[in-house]
């Protein structure tokens, strides 16, 4: 293994589908995670809008998932894999607008479609897979050299 | 402007961080929509906003929003309370509607967020 790919910080998080009260503390705890370690305040801002909003995907669309956070000198990756109901048209799912949410969604703030597209916005690299009836895997990477 | 300032232009009471009221605010934007505050908020917004639960307190924290002023007399509920005073952002609240609450505060001289924030 080269040196690079060697993890600094590795940590999971369980996050539960439908925990309205609880949306966003993981999200908040990684925040807390990446300004102890001193990372760059406008990619702290960009990760953790990116976290918070794959946060509430899963609160709102999902059973659970687990929300891998991965810290090396040169990058921080999140993984966040769900069990839940998948998205069926991941075209239209990256759409800003497009939703599928439901009243008690839209009431928390969200649900207006924005979702996806502000993680992709925010994350050097983006990937999605999704299996419909299985549940969705979210791959995001954020350069901590700017150069890159 | 200071804080103490937008809270006597919007007659607006504290909710909680009344040791904050000396911040200084550069500028400011409002929405219910927590995914828009989180596409066009950048650090120091002050955030005028009608969604009363804790997720306007978390995504102000996430975004590192200075303050919160909750339009139409809403005040947040006790976990939002709580987590603005762990994070020790200024919650306040004003009678105004939204529409009235920013444009007092444009007329004042505090600008809107430049619409070309978060981006790469």
């Amino acid at each position: 293994m080269k040196k690079s790919d060697e993890h600094v910080l590795s940590q999971q998080f369980e996050i539960k589908g439908g925990d309205f009260s609880n949306a966003g503390k993981t999200s908040t705890s990684i925040k807390e995670i990446l300004q102890e370690i001193g990372i760059d305040t406008s990619i702290i801002i960009r990760a953790a809008i990116a976290a918070y909003e794959a946060e509430m995907n899963v609160v709102m669309y999902a059973q659970r998932a687990t929300f891998t956070l991965n810290i090396t000198p040169e990058k921080l990756c999140f993984k966040v894999e769900d069990e839940g109901q998948g998205i069926d048209n991941l075209d239209m799912a990256m759409q800003e607008g497009f939703s599928t949410a439901t009243d008690e969604m839209r009431e928390m703030g969200f649900g207006a479609g924005m979702g996806l597209p502000n993680i992709k916005r925010n994350a050097d690299r983006f990937k999605i897979f999704s299996t419909p009836g299985k549940g969705t895997s979210l791959d995001l990477t954020f350069f901590l050299n700017q150069d890159e | 402007m200071t804080l103490r300032e937008i809270k006597e232009i919007l007659k607006a009471e504290i909710i909680c961080g009344e040791e904050h009221l000396d911040i200084e605010i550069e500028f400011a934007g409002g929405s219910d929509l927590m995914s828009d505050v989180l596409a066009f908020g950048k650090p120091g917004l002050l955030l005028l906003t009608g969604l009363s639960n804790a997720q306007s307190v978390r995504t102000a924290n996430i975004i590192d929003a200075k303050a919160i002023i909750y339009v139409r007399a809403k005040k947040p509920d006790k976990m939002g309370i709580a987590l603005a005073k762990e994070k020790e952002i200024p919650l306040l609240s004003t009678h105004h509607m939204m529409y009235t609450a920013c444009a007092l505060l444009f007329n004042q001289g505090l600008p809107g967020v430049r619409s070309s924030s978060n981006q790469k």
